[in-house]
């Protein structure tokens, strides 16, 4: 006699993409900034604003409206549109 | 674990009306559709009889809400997890422990309500540990942490009608907190003194140095709360004096003050505040009935920009 167990799970597996390739250089990209707006993570992305800048990307700065809650999808469209890169930054 | 086979799973439906196919929730953190049945396999995982299911159901309905923000709770690196509080008849009708050991284990309800809930977050929304729940430590209760107030041996409203239910009804209150911290006052005799005791122990939740930004739970034992009824206090008498004992002067909690750095910007010295926002303190009565001992369990942040304790009525 056969005894079947039923799935617990979601049954759904995420859809997979290839990762953008890496930058040969930063030069004439845009690199977007989200701040995810724990304390002080201004501090750090104004010093990788500086950097980032010094090496000839042009920089977007974004925030979270919170950082307990994910990325509101308008706003992670946005930064999909308009940017090539981004650096996500979390400081305490 | 025990395995979900058809049998036992049909079974459990049989535990409520909600027809299988019916979506409960949105489970995050991957916000995916979960039906009455999906809840059901992983109840019987948990070790749920069915007249546990209606409980699980509205659990779920509690936490995968805006207001509860279960992504951002399990996502934080704080050790938090919500913690369900069952009130009204169900609570007996199922056999419940509000009594000796109530947050501990031992009892079958309460052990595997909770862990169906998280069962149904891991298994179905995704929100595996290392995944997306990234507690720095976790606690225990994060496996399940579910239990009965003890109402008929309360003298006071009980959390759900503090929270604007009625007796007859059912319900579960979802809240973010930690592990429970013991607090001991074997010696207070009036309700004055144990008040200002329970205060200093609230004070500490979290941090110190943590105010207005974070909720608690104080679960009060019956010795302890005998103090209350002996006096003739009553729930909003206790709130009333227990707030006055949790006003924090901020110059003591100031970022550096006593070689700490942790604390207040500079900003904020000179003030007077509660260290719970109004509201922010839910009291529950509930433990064995020997023990001079009652329990604070810290929240997290609090408010739309964090987790909310949530109430819903429980459906057959």
């Amino acid at each position: 006699m056969t005894t079947t167990i039923l799935d617990p799970t979601s049954e759904q597996a995420p859809a997979t993409r290839e990762r953008v390739g890496r930058p040969e250089s930063l030069a004439g990209l845009t690199v977007g900034l989200l701040d995810i707006s724990k304390p002080r993570g201004d501090v750090f992305l104004d010093r990788v604003e500086e950097r980032l800048t010094a090496a000839g990307a042009t920089v977007a700065r974004y925030a979270k409206p919170t950082f307990t809650k994910p990325a509101p999808a308008d706003l992670r469209h946005e930064i999909a549109t308009h940017c090539d890169a981004v650096i996500e930054a979390l400081a305490d | 674990m025990v395995p979900p086979t058809e049998a036992r799973v049909s079974r459990m439906l049989e535990g409520t009306t909600r027809s299988p196919d019916e979506v409960v929730v949105l489970v995050p953190p991957n916000l995916v559709e979960c039906p009455v049945e999906k809840v059901a396999v992983n109840a019987v995982m948990a070790g749920c009889r069915p007249e546990y299911l209606p409980v699980v159901l509205a659990a779920l309905e509690t936490v995968c809400t805006d207001e509860f923000n279960m992504h951002g709770v399990l996502a934080t690196t704080m050790s938090v997890g919500p913690i369900l509080v069952v009130n009204g008849p169900i609570a007996r009708q199922i056999g419940m422990n509000s009594g000796i050991n109530v947050l501990g284990h031992g009892n079958r309800a309460n052990s595997t309500i909770g862990r169906a809930v998280q069962l149904v977050l891991r298994n179905v929304g995704g929100g595996a540990p290392g995944g997306i729940d990234r507690g720095t430590l976790g606690h225990m209760g994060k496996q399940g942490f579910c239990f009965a107030e003890d109402e008929d041996g309360s003298p006071w409203t009980t959390l759900a009608e503090d929270r604007g239910f009625d007796r007859s009804q059912n319900t579960v209150t979802a809240f973010c907190g930690e592990g429970p911290n013991l607090v001991m006052d074997q010696l207070s005799r009036s309700p004055e003194s144990l008040t200002r005791s329970l205060a200093s122990s609230l004070r500490t939740a979290i941090s110190e140095r943590v105010v207005l930004g974070m909720d608690g739970m104080l679960v009060m034992s019956p010795e302890h709360m005998s103090r209350y009824r002996d006096a003739g206090w009553d729930r909003a008498r206790f709130m009333a004096e227990l707030t006055e004992c949790l006003m924090v002067d901020t110059d003591s909690i100031l970022g550096g003050v006593d070689g700490v750095e942790e604390g207040l910007p500079p900003e904020f010295a000179g003030h007077r505040v509660p260290k719970f926002r109004p509201g922010g303190l839910l009291v529950v009565h509930a433990g064995g009935p020997a023990g001079l001992f009652s329990a604070v369990i810290g929240g997290w942040k609090n408010g739309p920009g964090g987790s909310d304790p949530v109430t819903r009525e429980i459906t057959p």
